[in-house]
């Protein structure tokens, strides 16, 4: 972010030269690299990186948030093995998030995928289905909590269908431990699904359209040609939906929060996460242990991801 | 079923299927819509599921004018359009170097920034919040003095994570670009900052235009990081002030429908007008070159 008058000094001092690996800068032209590359590194690492490695470090303290930094103990695993044996919430919001990565990956990303094969035909309507399908994303979860509300509540849409709208005897959807969870499952994958297809369309018509042709020629029928051919094409594409599906489980929050508060039925461990931070009691060490379990299980998914990104440039 | 027929008959299941499906997926929204033009009254006497015997806009009036919903609109461009603005002039400046230097560093970097916007937000917002909390403001910022419940401290964490995203991107982008556009402007002599600037924002504009159009709906439907930081309900952006819609005892489903659906709106229109920008947005970051 320098000034542009820095610009014209530097344009005088240039002598003509040639792409010769970073030998070949003025001064002012390394101090302008060292800006454009060091202010914006300073920010992501200062803001997201070092937050990330306090809250692993602040996992293995007891800290109520009252008073300065001296009043944070050095803990060890305590804080871990709490969660594990005497947190009551913790159960639950794993077992949670653990059913919304099956949830999505056995149903509504192979459905996300399926959708996007018959969008890919280009059969009659295929403008208004693919609009239809994307129309969720655009909704914040927030907005998308609220939108079902009117769906499932007591006297919403359903219960009004299935004529029993009584706040006593009317089934109550989220109000339900057993059944709550199921019904968000529903609401996520309404949106997850969209993105899923909207990914794998790109991917697809990406494909070299020689292969199509080929597998045509060879007699395949459409579905098969998917199968062996298009889909192990689309590796990459793949690796993202996968990782996407994962990071995505894993991150789950706002939609329970505008529902319940991610209560009775609802946990996550992205809600108790912050539950510990502003709830009742402010558990510092706690809600960072939560956390750094969250960032464990995203680990595999990024390294993936990265692995998959960067294989090719190295 | 290689056949001609079969697979026409074929055809029309699915197209009857995805046409089923596809108004199923429409339904709550339209459902949604259709509250909101209900009274209250209305829907308490009939019920939900009745023939509406009133439609009409005093929902949007009440939403709007007497729960002041207008100031959260203000407060979300005081939010997305600064931290959209800040995170795509930060993130091709990295994506320039990147893509038009050989640097050793260059790969690591790339890595660092695409990690960390893979991040559970939950992992960094204990030490934000605390860190916030600390930091000194100047008070016409925030009467408080402190960064913690300010939209400044909003949108340099939005900065912050959406720049992975858009440099891992724009780097992208660049990549297809012929790297002979740059040569012609070294030879000219041009410095670092002239390439960047004359040459490489200029080429980046379809790409920015994309990236504009998905961050910007991102961020305005952000909910975690806006309840997380901004204490004052008044201070929030629209998408996380919808619960000030919600009572704690009582609340008017019909009014917090036609809150929802203003809530909503901006983004359907940004979709309906910018669709092509706001799909390969998103397409951009997952299809390499």
């Amino acid at each position: 972010m320098t000034s542009s008058t820095t610009t014209k000094t530097a344009a005088a001092e240039v002598t003509p030269r040639r792409r010769r690996r970073g030998h070949s800068f003025t001064k002012t032209d390394r101090a302008v690299l060292a800006g454009l590359v060091g202010g914006p590194t300073l920010l992501h690492v200062l803001l997201v990186w070092i937050p990330a490695f306090c809250t692993v470090a602040l996992s293995f303290t007891y800290w109520d948030g009252i008073g300065g930094l001296d009043q944070i103990h050095w803990v060890g695993l305590k804080n871990y093995q709490q969660i594990f044996t005497i947190y009551q919430d913790f159960r639950p919001a794993v077992r949670n998030n653990v059913l919304w990565l099956g949830f999505f990956a056995l149903i509504a990303t192979p459905l996300g995928v399926i959708l996007a094969y018959y969008i890919d035909k280009e059969l009659k309507g295929t403008k208004f289905f693919q609009t239809a399908f994307y129309l969720p994303m655009v909704l914040s979860l927030a907005v998308t909590g609220i939108v079902w509300d009117y769906i499932f509540r007591t006297n919403g849409f359903v219960n009004s269908v299935m004529g029993d709208t009584s706040a006593q005897t009317a089934t109550s959807w989220f109000g339900d431990p057993n059944k709550n969870i199921w019904i968000v499952l529903l609401i996520a994958s309404w949106r997850h699904i969209g993105y899923v297809m909207l990914l794998y369309l790109a991917g697809m018509k990406s494909v070299d359209p020689s292969l199509h042709e080929a597998a045509a020629i060879d007699g395949a029928t459409a579905w098969y040609t998917f199968r062996k051919v298009i889909f192990p094409s689309l590796r990459p594409v793949n690796v993202i939906i996968i990782v996407i599906t994962v990071i995505d489980s894993l991150r789950a929050f706002d939609l329970v929060y505008i529902i319940n508060r991610g209560r009775n039925g609802l946990q996550l461990l992205g809600v108790l996460v912050y539950d510990n931070i502003f709830g009742e009691a402010t558990r510092i060490g706690w809600g960072s242990a939560l956390a750094t379990i969250l960032f464990a299980l995203s680990i595999v998914p990024i390294m993936l991801y990265l692995y998959q990104t960067f294989k090719r440039d190295n | 079923m290689v056949t001609g027929k079969s697979s026409k008959v074929g055809n029309s299941i699915a197209i009857s299927i995805l046409f089923v499906f596809s108004l199923v997926w429409m339904f709550p929204i339209f459902w949604t819509l259709l509250q909101s033009l209900r009274p209250y009254g209305d829907v308490l006497k009939f019920g939900s599921v009745s023939w509406p015997h009133h439609l009409n806009l005093h929902n949007y009036w009440t939403a709007l004018v007497q729960s002041q919903m207008w100031r959260y609109f203000i407060n979300s461009f005081e939010v997305a359009v600064p931290a959209v603005v800040i995170t795509l002039f930060l993130a091709s400046m990295v994506a320039f170097v990147v893509s038009r230097y050989s640097f050793k560093f260059n790969v690591a970097l790339l890595m660092l920034f695409t990690a960390g916007n893979l991040l559970p937000p939950q992992l960094v917002f204990i030490p934000i919040f605390r860190l916030y909390i600390h930091v000194w403001v100047p008070n016409f910022i925030n009467g408080d003095g402190v960064l913690y419940n300010t939209q400044l401290g909003l949108i340099l964490i939005h900065v912050a994570l959406q720049m992975g995203f858009a440099t891992f991107v724009l780097s992208n982008y660049l990549k297809t670009i012929p790297k002979e556009i740059s040569e012609s402007a070294l030879v000219d002599g041009a410095s670092v900052w002239k390439h960047y600037y004359v040459v490489i924002l200029p080429l980046l504009r379809p790409a920015l235009a994309s990236l504009g159009v998905l961050m910007t709906t991102w961020i305005y439907n952000d909910f975690f990081w806006s309840v997380a930081l901004l204490s004052s309900g008044d201070k929030r952006p629209i998408t996380a002030a919808l619960s000030n819609l919600q009572g704690e005892f009582f609340t008017d489903y019909n009014l917090l429908a036609a809150g929802a659906t203003l809530a909503f709106i901006p983004t359907l229109i940004v979709f309906f007008t910018l669709r092509k920008q706001f799909v390969s947005g998103l397409t951009l970051g997952s299809t390499k070159g």
